[in-house]
């Protein structure tokens, strides 16, 4: 809500300044966005009447004008705008003036001929963006006079920033009552007569939809002439309202509009066909709206309609074929309250917002349509010009808004606020704002008036008296609370702790977008039912993720593009799957948290001591490990769409499949123009924060023995099976079994590989023998030769 | 005769003057050998009278004593010299830098969100998280905005194709109803409901993109539902959070009338610093309020018995005025020289 300081003043005029004035408004929860002056600052810019404009004799543009600044003598002042004629006034910046911007004036030479000053446009000033001949001012006004003054460019324009609830702010009258409940200054509304009628006009009114629109008020005004110019000081209030000047009628219900905050609109009477309605559209209607748009109106929108069909949308905007235009010479005046449920959304759904649709989705005083409608009538007569027939008000008493007595337990206030409110204090902060109050035993009664929309409980009250009782008044207080320990469950790690673990294996954290481009989920996940936005932000932000790779990939090429060439990046995030299972937490939808980790480039950052070479399977695979330890994951080949199908593994703990390790499928290195292929890996992120309790075993004091044996194997004969087979034959006391060494080459036939295996024996009560040691190794030696004929590597 | 000092002085200079085991041991025997300087002068003593005998014998005597403890000190000397001559053949250049030393670091927002989890764990505040996409009820009815109400045009929300029930969090306020009934339903037994205390930190969507706006952002929910709670001390939890969570006093904190569909009354908070590099103008920074009697109802609350108080803020907009970071888009572009200033 926009709007000058003298039109809030003629209404309302505390004795706070202008700055003072808007941090009241901001700490009652108008929040002032902006407060400057009408105009941008300049001096020396006087009223001047040109007196004659000669053809300038060396320039066919330009114009020698001789004006009179009120002085002895009038100045010669060289001009090219279109409109310098003699006898009108115009603002002349005379030498020594300052123009916004910076500009000095000064005496010149133009094409030879002296000119003693600048007539200006409305841009040169700062006033409007208009800068297609000179600002035509009021020819009455008295020439000399500083134009600041003349044009009250000092005065400050408000921007208040409003919250839903306070419709009741959007006018003057609105700012004015609020200033006055603030400040307790009096309050000065609009006197508004009511006018009488010289004509018996009438339409007929009918209210087809009442609990829409149970009030409506409309008039007849004859032999208007439209064409005359709206007066200069309503134009000016309408500007610094924000609201650009159109032709009189329409300034004039915008004027009232702003004044009072009452929409109204104005019909061209000729073009109407019988009596009004009110009433629901039906599917099948059309309307040309007045901002060009043609919709097709559904069922449950309001509708000012007349025999032949649908004028309006009510309460949002009115129709192409009805509307006033410059030609309009009879009026029908409509002053409505319409439900907000009637027109909340509607507009939006079209596809735009209207003065008139952003007021009465949050509600109009229903009380004001007479008032606005008298005030509309008497300014058309004055300016306009015409007769006015009587007002014909339709009323559905029944159904326009109630504002029931709210009963207010006082000893409520301080138990909500926290700080002791006398109950008289109570009651003289809500007279103030305008409630009618009464006590009663033990209670207080209030009653909202008729534009207040959000008073209905006894919270709404509470909230008044905080606000009109101050904000800053309700101290901060701490709260006694029973001291109880919250839950840490040491079987689980903390998210930070799983972060903790990947930042200490040299990961970095990125967060990326939540949704990514639907052909990533459809090709590099194979997703054949992506989940879709209806309103992506941007065509390749249009699905929600069901990995977090693509997020992940998409940031190392973010990476590669500012030349780092090692990145390491982890990401904790929610994917969204499709989920038609009864557990999912929003019915159709899985949304599990994950954790994923991208590597790419060298394994180390380079250095003196480590020799180069890219990161690669098992690199990512010891920080997977890492990570988990001291669970232990298996990894079983497996194929996944995004992964290079001989490099990829699902990832298992405790038998249950959590995730998924691998490099990137060269196709997609290929496609994402990466020049080494990173490795990825993703897991559930609870099988991440999943650690045992430990259990304490005693330590033994035997001996330890360490044997060695090396197998030759089928070279595809994968390492995991040749471990569960030793684990399958080891008695307790094998406490370790490692492979050390994995060999192809000299030695060794093609087609096989030497495994090297190192045995920790220890058994927990006697020193083990020797025959018990070759035991077991001839065990292992035949179990190994049996199940996958490994023969021992002498 | 020969001089038993004369005889120990020489064999010091000699011994000193060894540079190598060998040399030493050779010039060990030209003393102490079977040949040596000092047999000689013992067995030159047998031509001398026995009281001259015995004296003279035993003033050798205490030389070769002497002679064979320098010679030892010389053993370890020489033994000495040798290892330090080896170990300085091994020193390194301490100054090469280690391997493997690189750490990563945490996503700024992230850092901040366990700080503010801390600051509020240490207030009794525990943590708790809800879905993203989540449905319209509890992001917008159970909270007071129904379907058209004019605070929906607040949040610009992103729907999904093919369900009109459900929308992409706009806040994490729904966590507030999920926490509510959760902690009602396990508690309606017992004889007094314990006070209900959380956070919800978590990612949120609105249909919007500039440099202070990003289409994903990042909440901070608080919620406190119990019989004693009220607006100041909404005032004191907020106020002393911000001092904790900027480690100054230099801070200001005003809380301004608002609104907000669930919350009755309603405030903004800002704050501003009395010091340091944001010293200055009014900070907006969250939106709180006493928990409107309808939502506490749709949290299975009696608001007759309880009152609650809640407040959000951005987890992004505390950590830009913590490191001092001027465009929010840096946090989702995943750029390591931006991300590496966080380790």
């Amino acid at each position: 809500m926009k709007f000058p300081e003298r039109w809030l003043r003629e209404f309302c005029d505390p004795p706070l300044s202008a700055e003072e004035l808007g941090e009241r408004l901001t700490m009652a929860g108008l929040e002032l966005e902006s407060l400057e002056p009408a105009a941008p600052p300049f001096i020396g810019v006087v009223t001047a009447r040109i007196l004659s404009a000669e053809p300038h004799p060396n320039a066919d543009k330009l114009r020698v004008c001789h004006v009179d600044v009120g002085g002895e003598a009038p100045l010669q002042i060289v001009c090219g705008a279109p409109n310098a004629r003699a006898g009108i006034v115009v603002p002349c910046a005379l030498v020594g003036a300052q123009l916004p911007g910076g500009l000095a004036i000064k005496r010149a030479k133009l094409r030879g001929v002296e000119s003693q000053g600048m007539l200006c446009s409305a841009r040169e000033l700062g006033l409007s963006e208009d800068h297609s001949g000179l600002l035509e001012l009021d020819p009455a006004l008295p020439v000399g006079t500083d134009v600041r003054q003349v044009l009250e460019l000092d005065e400050a324009v408000f921007d208040v920033s409003l919250t839903p609830n306070r419709a009741d702010c959007l006018s003057i009258l609105g700012i004015a009552r609020e200033v006055s409940a603030l400040t307790e200054a009096p309050l000065h509304p609009p006197r508004i007569d009511p006018v009488a009628a010289t004509l018996d006009a009438v339409r007929p009114i009918r209210l087809a939809a009442p609990e829409a629109c149970p009030r409506y008020l409309g008039r007849v005004i004859r032999g208007v002439d439209a064409k005359r110019p709206t007066p200069e000081w309503m134009r000016r209030r309408l500007e610094r309202s924000g609201v650009r000047a159109i032709h009189l009628l329409v300034d004039i219900t915008n004027y009232v509009m702003l004044e009072l905050g009452q929409p109204l609109h104005a019909f061209d009477e000729a073009k109407l066909q019988g009596g009004i309605t009110v009433r629901w559209a039906r599917s099948d209607e059309t309307l040309a709206l007045l901002n060009e748009q043609r919709i097709t109106l559904a069922p449950d929108v309001l509708v000012i309609a007349d025999e032949g069909g649908p004028l309006a949308m009510a309460g949002i905007m009115g129709g192409e074929g009805s509307g006033i235009t410059l030609d309009t010479i009879d009026v029908f005046l409509e002053s409505a309250f319409f439900a907000p449920a009637a027109v909340a959304g509607r507009a939006r759904r079209y596809g735009f917002v209207s003065e008139a649709s952003h007021r009465f989705e949050r509600g109009v005083d229903p009380e004001l349509p007479r008032r606005a409608l008298e005030r509309a009538t008497a300014l058309v007569l004055e300016l306009a010009g015409g007769s006015a027939g009587p007002i014909d008000e339709a009323v559905a008493p029944e159904h326009l808004p109630r504002r029931d007595p709210i009963r207010l337990r006082p000893e409520k206030v301080p138990a909500v606020l926290g700080i002791p409110v006398a109950p008289q204090r109570v009651v003289s902060l809500l007279r103030r704002d305008f409630l009618d109050v009464r006590e009663e035993e033990g209670a207080i009664i209030a009653q909202a008036p008729s534009w207040r929309f959000d008073l209905a409980l006894e919270e709404d009250l509470i909230e008044e008296v905080a606000r009109l009782h101050g904000y800053d008044e309700i101290p901060a207080l701490t709260l006694l609370a029973p001291m109880a320990p919250l839950p840490v469950s040491e079987a689980e790690r903390t998210n930070g702790e799983v972060r903790a673990r990947l930042v200490l294996r040299d990961y970095h954290e990125v967060i990326t977008y939540a949704f990514i481009d639907e052909a990533l989920e459809r090709e590099l996940l194979a997703n054949e039912d992506p989940i879709l936005l209806a309103n992506p932000i941007a065509s390749n932000m249009n699905a929600m993720r069901s990995s977090l790779w693509p997020g992940l990939l998409q940031a190392l090429q973010t990476n590669r593009k500012r030349q780092q060439a090692r990145v390491r990046l982890f990401e904790l995030g929610r994917c969204f799957l499709r989920d038609e299972s009864a557990d999912a937490t929003v019915a159709g939808f899985a949304q599990p948290l994950r954790l994923a980790a991208l590597a790419a480039g060298p394994a180390a950052a380079e250095q003196w001591g480590i020799p180069l070479r890219p990161v690669d399977f098992y690199d990512l695979k010891g920080d997977l490990e890492a990570l988990l330890a001291p669970l232990t994951p298996r990894f079983e080949p497996a194929l996944h769409p995004a992964l290079h199908p001989g490099r990829s593994a699902r990832v298992l703990l405790e038998g249950q499949p959590i995730g998924w390790i691998g490099e990137l499928h060269p196709q997609w290195v290929q496609r994402l123009e990466l020049t080494t292929a990173p490795q990825l890996f993703e897991l559930d992120l609870p099988a991440a924060r999943r650690r045992p309790m430990p259990c304490y075993a005693p330590v033994s004091r035997q001996p330890v023995v360490q044997r060695d044996l090396a197998f030759v194997v089928d070279a595809n004969v994968p390492v995991q099976a040749l471990l569960d087979a030793l684990h399958g034959e080891a008695p307790v006391w094998v406490r370790q079994i490692t492979l050390f060494d994995v060999y192809q080459g000299q030695g060794v036939e093609p087609g096989k590989r030497s495994l090297a295996f190192r045995f920790t024996l220890q058994h927990d009560e006697h020193t083990l023998t020797d025959d018990e040691i070759e035991d077991l190794l001839q065990r292992f030696r035949a179990r190994l030769e049996a199940s996958f004929s490994a023969r021992l590597r002498q | 005769m020969i001089d038993p000092d004369g005889l120990v002085e020489a064999a010091r200079q000699a011994f000193a003057a060894a540079t190598d085991p060998a040399e030493l041991e050779r010039v060990k025997a030209r003393f102490l050998g079977k040949a040596g300087v000092v047999t000689e002068a013992l067995k030159s003593l047998a031509n001398l009278p026995l009281d001259e005998r015995k004296r003279a014998g035993a003033a050798i005597n205490r030389a070769k004593a002497q002679i064979e403890t320098l010679l030892e000190e010389a053993r370890e000397a020489l033994a000495r010299r040798r290892l330090e001559a080896q170990l300085a053949a091994q020193a390194l250049d301490v100054t090469l830098p280690g391997r493997n030393g690189s750490i990563g670091g945490l996503h700024p927002v992230t850092r901040t969100l366990e700080r503010v989890e801390a600051l509020f764990r240490s207030m009794g505040f525990s943590s708790v998280d809800g879905p993203e996409i989540e449905t319209d009820w509890h992001n917008f009815t159970a909270l007071n905005t129904p379907a058209d109400h004019p605070a929906r045009s607040m949040h610009d929300t992103f729907y999904l194709q093919g369900r009109d029930d459900v929308v992409l969090r706009t806040h994490t306020s729904p966590v507030q109803i999920r926490a509510m009934l959760e902690h009602t339903a396990r508690h309606r037994e017992a004889a007094s409901m314990p006070d209900l205390r959380v956070i919800v930190p978590g990612r949120v969507y609105r249909v919007d993109s500039d440099a202070t706006h990003s289409p994903m952002f990042h909440q901070l929910e608080g919620l406190w539902v119990g019989r004693d709670v009220a607006f100041a001390h909404l005032k004191g939890i907020i106020a002393s959070f911000l001092r904790a969570f900027f480690e100054t006093d230099a801070l200001a904190v005003r809380f301004r009338p608002s609104f907000f569909p669930f919350t009755e009354p309603s405030a903004e908070i800002d704050v501003r610093f009395t010091s340091g590099a944001l010293e200055g103008r009014w900070l907006e920074i969250a939106g709180c309020g006493m928990v409107h009697p309808q939502v506490l109802r749709n949290g299975g609350f009696d608001p007759e018995v309880v009152r609650g108080f809640a407040f959000g803020m951005g987890l992004d907009r505390l950590t830009m005025l913590r490191y001092g970071i001027n465009d929010l888009r840096l946090f989702f572009e995943s750029d390591l020289r931006f991300l590496a200033q966080f380790r």
